[in-house]
């Protein structure tokens, strides 16, 4: 019975991760750079001045760009820079637009776009993360499914590698498919809090999608009822149609500063310009865990203060810590290095894992569908690292006023990865793994090199970072090239080792 | 057990097994989402938080149960029996579907 438990753990193991496995490698990538969204947003954007200590002042130059160029708007979202972001980002919507609505970065100072080159920056890699560039609600449908699965897919691991606690100070290196098990379990164990964290955690940031049925049951149809419910103080109100001037926001977020003791991190303006015009503000959460904990709407021609909301209700604050423990934004440089190291053990163990499957399966089974399998896993594997790191390049190679730039980097990255999977598709396995890594490394190296090349390095922690990272990344490439094209890392594709029962 | 022979038997099971796991399971965290936020002693709001909380939670140690089960058929055996007594929960404090 023991072992019949075990067995049926692996086997749902195996399929569950290699079912997810592709996906899960892109999301848990793109996860773990958008830890650093902000700063690559500014690594992206060269032109920004350096280091806001002013929010405030950074949301009125928005505010009142804004009042200008999206004045039919009905309803503006600012993120003003801050101590971490170069620049203000402000979301709007457009029915003229063709996505009905418009997303541009601002200069801190100007309130202005002009100057900026128009990039998502980190952003792109955010929203891939859990929208997967598919249209709502289908990516986010999508990538909460991952989410749930990959919990599966730990809790089943566990069992599979019965001995993956005992085994954690094992590594038998150039042993082949033993090797690569031993890395995927080292991966595991190392950072298994935080997988388990971040993939249930991941799931519950997309709740309202993955598992809507106690609130409808609760609330039914009546979205209204659950928006009040869910934050006391956002006040939903209909646009009168009778213009007003809005309120000086300058004296407003002073306020809502002064009463949260600290910085903004969203300001949201409904109706903009009507005699209904409401200001919500939220409080930034540095050094604090609670998403949103804290909420100030004001009358937006007036100034005054409708409704204030500090959330205590038990319930509500467990799931806005767990919500706020995906999202890191409360933590110092620190601990965010902790989630991109965790982040990344997490993205070696998923693609250790897809090795796996066919090493395991290599010696066993050669039918086409395996051959096929085996090359897809290479080809995501070794290809999204390089695809996401074309998004960079693109970045400083595009010219800085091409129109439509922020959509020409994405489809770099597309292109870039769907040719690279095509290429691992027809390349024989063993040379395909030594072209990705030995493109890997360029890619990676010719991110700082182009960043100097184009005159935009200067010497800041952003700049710094993202040469060490890059760097460190070409390196492993490297020396993962020349290890297969050694052969070394062939064995350990094909699977030199004696017949494979089960894992662990 | 599992790797013995893929006849078609063997798949059968495994494709009720799966099913059991996905939308038996799904059904089964929507059910306690549902009983947790009509019969938990708190106000609805925080009760829905933490039935989706718990419902996510149990969505995969579902999925493990209906691989573990000996037979497809007991996986959907339990399947069924937590639906019924979840709703029953829920029925009795006061949720009409």
């Amino acid at each position: 019975m023991k072992t019949g438990f075990r067995l049926a753990m692996t086997w749902l193991h195996d399929w569950s991760g290699l079912v997810i496995g592709w996906l899960a490698f892109a999301i848990a990538l793109a996860g773990t750079l958008s830890v650093f969204r902000q700063e690559i947003g500014n690594w992206a954007r060269p032109e920004a001045s350096c280091c806001v200590t002013d929010s405030a002042a950074a949301g009125a130059a928005a505010v009142r760009w804004l009042s200008t160029h999206a004045a039919g708007s009905p309803a503006w979202y600012i993120r003003p820079a801050d101590a971490r972001s170069t620049t203000t980002s402000a979301f709007w919507t457009d029915p003229k637009a063709p996505d009905g609505y418009v997303l541009k970065w601002l200069d801190a100072t100007t309130g202005s776009p002009d100057g900026l080159r128009q990039t998502l920056g980190g952003e792109f890699f955010y929203r891939l993360h859990f929208e997967l560039q598919l249209p709502y609600p289908w990516g986010r449908v999508l990538s909460g499914s991952v989410a749930i699965a990959m919990l599966l897919a730990l809790l089943t691991g566990i069992v599979a590698h019965r001995r993956i606690f005992a085994d954690f100070f094992t590594f038998r290196p150039g042993k082949g498919q033993r090797s690569w098990l031993d890395a995927h379990n080292l991966l595991a164990v190392t950072a298994l809090p935080f997988h388990l964290m971040i993939a249930f955690t991941g799931a519950l940031t997309l709740s309202t999608l993955l598992m809507p049925w106690g609130a409808l049951s609760a609330f039914g149809n009546d979205e209204a009822a659950l928006a009040r419910a869910l934050n006391p103080a956002a006040i939903d109100r209909a646009a009168t149609g009778k213009p007003a001037p809005l309120a000086p926001i300058r004296p407003i977020l002073d306020e809502a500063q002064r009463r949260f003791q600290g910085g903004l991190v969203d300001i949201a303006i409904i109706h903009p310009g009507d005699a209904a015009a409401v200001i919500t503000v939220t409080r930034a959460e540095d050094a604090r865990v609670g998403t949103q904990a804290a909420t100030l709407s004001f009358d937006g021609v007036s100034g005054r203060l409708l409704a204030a909301h500090d959330e205590h209700r038990p319930g509500l604050a467990t799931y806005n810590l767990l919500y706020a423990l995906h999202m890191a934004h409360f933590a110092q440089p620190m601990v965010r290095w902790i989630y991109f190291l965790s982040g990344l053990m997490l993205t070696a163990m998923i693609g250790t894992g897809l090795l796996l499957w066919t090493a395991k399966r290599a010696r066993r089974v050669r039918e086409r569908g395996f051959a096929l399998v085996e090359r897809l896993n290479l080809g995501f594997v070794g290809g999204t690292p390089i695809a996401f790191a074309a998004f960079f390049i693109a970045n400083r190679l595009l010219p800085t006023d091409l129109s439509g730039r922020p959509a020409a980097e994405v489809h770099a990255v597309f292109w870039t990865w769907a040719f690279l999977i095509v290429f691992a598709i027809f390349r024989e396995p063993a040379k395909a793994w030594r072209d990705l890594a030995t493109t890997a490394a360029v890619a990676c190296a010719a991110i700082p090199l182009l960043d100097e090349l184009s005159g935009s390095w200067r010497a800041d922690a952003v700049h710094v970072g993202v040469d060490l990272v890059a760097f460190a990344f070409a390196g492993a490439y490297a020396a993962a090239a020349m290890l297969a094209a050694r052969g070394a890392t062939k064995a350990g594709l094909q699977s030199t080792g004696r017949r494979w029962g089960t894992a662990a | 057990m599992k790797h013995s022979g893929i006849g078609l038997r063997y798949r059968a099971q495994v494709a009720a097994r799966v099913a059991a796991a996905l939308f038996g399971g799904y059904a089964v965290a929507a059910l306690l989402a549902i009983a947790c936020a009509w019969a938990l002693p708190a106000t609805r709001i925080d009760a829905v938080a933490c039935g989706t909380i718990a419902a996510l939670i149990v969505l995969p140690l579902i999925a493990m149960g209906c691989f573990w089960a000996r037979s497809a058929l007991r996986a959907w055996t339990g399947i069924l029996l937590a639906l019924g007594v979840l709703a029953l929960i829920a029925f009795a404090a006061g949720w009409r579907p």
